[in-house]
């Protein structure tokens, strides 16, 4: 009887994962569909880039921590306000501790940077996005990793699993100007069973607000 | 008078000279005989908690929530994991050592993070040789580089892959452990004989032994705990990871400790019966493996690359 329970639950449950994935198969090719303005039947408008797509699939309630600025750097019209733009590559007088490991060739400060509204940046349209939203400017190169990030995978999300999530920004975790990401200094390895008795104590460590206890062994 | 609270009244009569001193109080007989928390009735379990919440009170000097907050119903929780992202910076251990009260002494860590070299190069391999089978005996757990990723290397945390078909329920003799209808397998401490039949059953080293009385300083307690979760165990029962039920139940729905420690983002939380969850998304749009799935045990915690 048990085992006949059994063969009908693991039945059930393949069934199951089977309608998840036929779902999820469905909505997707619904959405495909939709992507275009597909409701205006005579008229056939050219296909739309999913960045571009942004107004009618907006992106999910989005709240991100601060861009993280260096220290008194915002706002750039404290400085620049009174500063001719200048377009020309250069060695920087100011802002040394910028090296641009980023497509270097291709791009300099103002291609990014708005030459008018120097609390701005610049899409490649010559539109503006503030720095909260600087993740448009990353997504009109790198399209593949900006769908992924608005659906959550790529990226790291804190929040609610069934709720309000808050995304980190690009900048976050990329250095704009030198994006690749920084290697880390790891925990401390766990105890080796020969060292067991070598555990002296546990000390808390704060990382983005969250204190952790890490292990603190014998020499 | 029924069987329990006859047997009950005999083994007080028996106390005075078969109980020792410290341990005679009416809260050791009440944890002697308490009941099976899947039977208990809402306020059985009220009892329980509240003698728990005076013994903690009594050991850490500190006020201990203990929470009975039940499965939400239409909800299985799953759990993906970025091999292309993670870093292995071991902060997910000790985040979850912090959050789920784990003894700080003898260590109970409930994720391993491996280290693999990319490749076939001897040693630490992901792939042995012609045989083609994953090779998890050879990967390295004791790494202790100054700066991670190291070039050429991967890492894997492995912890609790909260199975659909759990080999460590069908090995407890007392049914201690069990998988709750959100998909979470879980441990009644008090029930638990310490036998560890589970432990041995388990393929993926997931559960850990209290060998001794778990030490954690009182300053370092995590006050906000579940029955079935991170309340302080005892010497002699056998834990794991649970999803930080006490955290994923809880009215604000938060993300397991490990989730939100995680500096890179490789670790995905979510409920696998709603279609517009990311867990949802990553099995549909990213390459997926199971962890041994070639021993039907049908894991909840899905691994996947993104590059």
């Amino acid at each position: 009887m048990y085992i006949k329970r059994k063969a009908i639950g693991i039945f059930f449950v393949s069934v199951l994962l089977l309608a998840i994935s036929g779902g999820q198969f469905y909505i997707n090719a619904e959405e495909g569909r939709q992507g275009g303005h597909g409701n205006d039947a005579g008229h056939k408008e050219p296909p739309v880039r999913s960045a571009e797509k942004l107004s009618e699939h907006p992106l999910p309630e989005i709240t991100t921590p601060k861009p993280p600025f260096s220290e008194g750097i915002f706002p750039c019209t404290s400085c620049h306000a009174g500063l001719e733009p200048n377009a020309q590559r250069r060695e920087l007088g100011f802002h040394t501790d910028i090296v641009l490991v980023h497509s270097t060739k291709q791009r300099w400060c103002l291609d990014c940077h708005d030459a008018q509204d120097r609390d701005m940046l610049r899409l490649a349209n010559g539109e503006h996005v503030p720095f909260t939203k600087s993740y448009m400017l990353c997504g009109q190169c790198h399209g593949p990793t900006f769908n992924e990030w608005k659906a959550g995978v790529h990226g790291k999300r804190t929040g609610s699993w069934e709720g309000k999530k808050e995304y980190r920004l690009c900048v976050h975790c990329h250095n704009p100007h030198s994006p690749r990401y920084k290697p880390l200094k790891p925990s401390p390895m766990p105890a080796r069973p020969q060292d067991i008795n070598k555990v002296l104590d546990t000390v808390g460590v704060t990382i983005e607000n969250q204190t952790i206890y890490i292990p603190v062994y014998k020499k | 008078m029924d069987r329990r609270k006859f047997i009950k009244s005999m083994a007080v009569g028996a106390a005075a000279t078969a109980v020792p001193l410290n341990q005679s109080d009416a809260s050791f007989f009440d944890t002697f005989f308490q009941k099976y928390y899947r039977e208990m009735t809402k306020e059985e379990k009220e009892e329980v908690v509240q003698r728990l919440e005076a013994e903690y009170k009594a050991k850490y000097g500190k006020d201990i929530k203990v929470g009975t907050e039940e499965h939400i119903p239409g909800v299985l929780f799953g759990y993906a994991l970025d091999l292309s992202r993670c870093i292995g910076c071991r902060r997910c251990v000790y985040a979850c050592v912090t959050e789920n009260n784990q003894s700080r002494n003898p260590q109970i860590h409930y994720i391993q993070v491996l280290r693999f070299r990319r490749g076939t190069s001897e040693g630490e391999h992901w792939i042995a040789g012609a045989s083609g089978v994953s090779n998890l005996e050879e990967s390295v757990k004791y790494y202790d580089p100054p700066l991670v990723p190291q070039e050429e290397h991967f890492y894997m945390p492995v912890q609790c892959q909260q199975c659909e078909n759990p080999p460590c329920v069908k090995a407890c003799p007392t049914q201690a452990t069990y998988k709750t209808r959100d998909g979470i397998v879980v441990v009644d401490y008090n029930w638990c004989i310490g036998c560890r039949y589970c432990m041995a059953a388990c393929p993926y080293d997931a559960r850990k032994l209290n060998w001794a009385e778990p030490y954690i300083p009182k300053e370092q307690i995590n006050p906000v705990t579940h029955y079935l979760g991170n309340r302080p165990r005892m010497k002699g029962c056998v834990e794991k990871c649970f999803f930080c039920i006490q955290r994923v139940r809880a009215k604000e729905r938060r993300y397991p400790a490990c989730v939100e420690i995680c500096p890179v983002g490789a670790r995905k939380f979510g409920n696998l019966l709603d279609p517009s969850s990311e867990i949802r998304y990553i099995m549909a749009h990213e390459r997926v493996f199971r962890l041994k799935e070639e021993l039907n045990t049908s894991p909840k915690f899905f691994y996947f690359f993104s590059i």
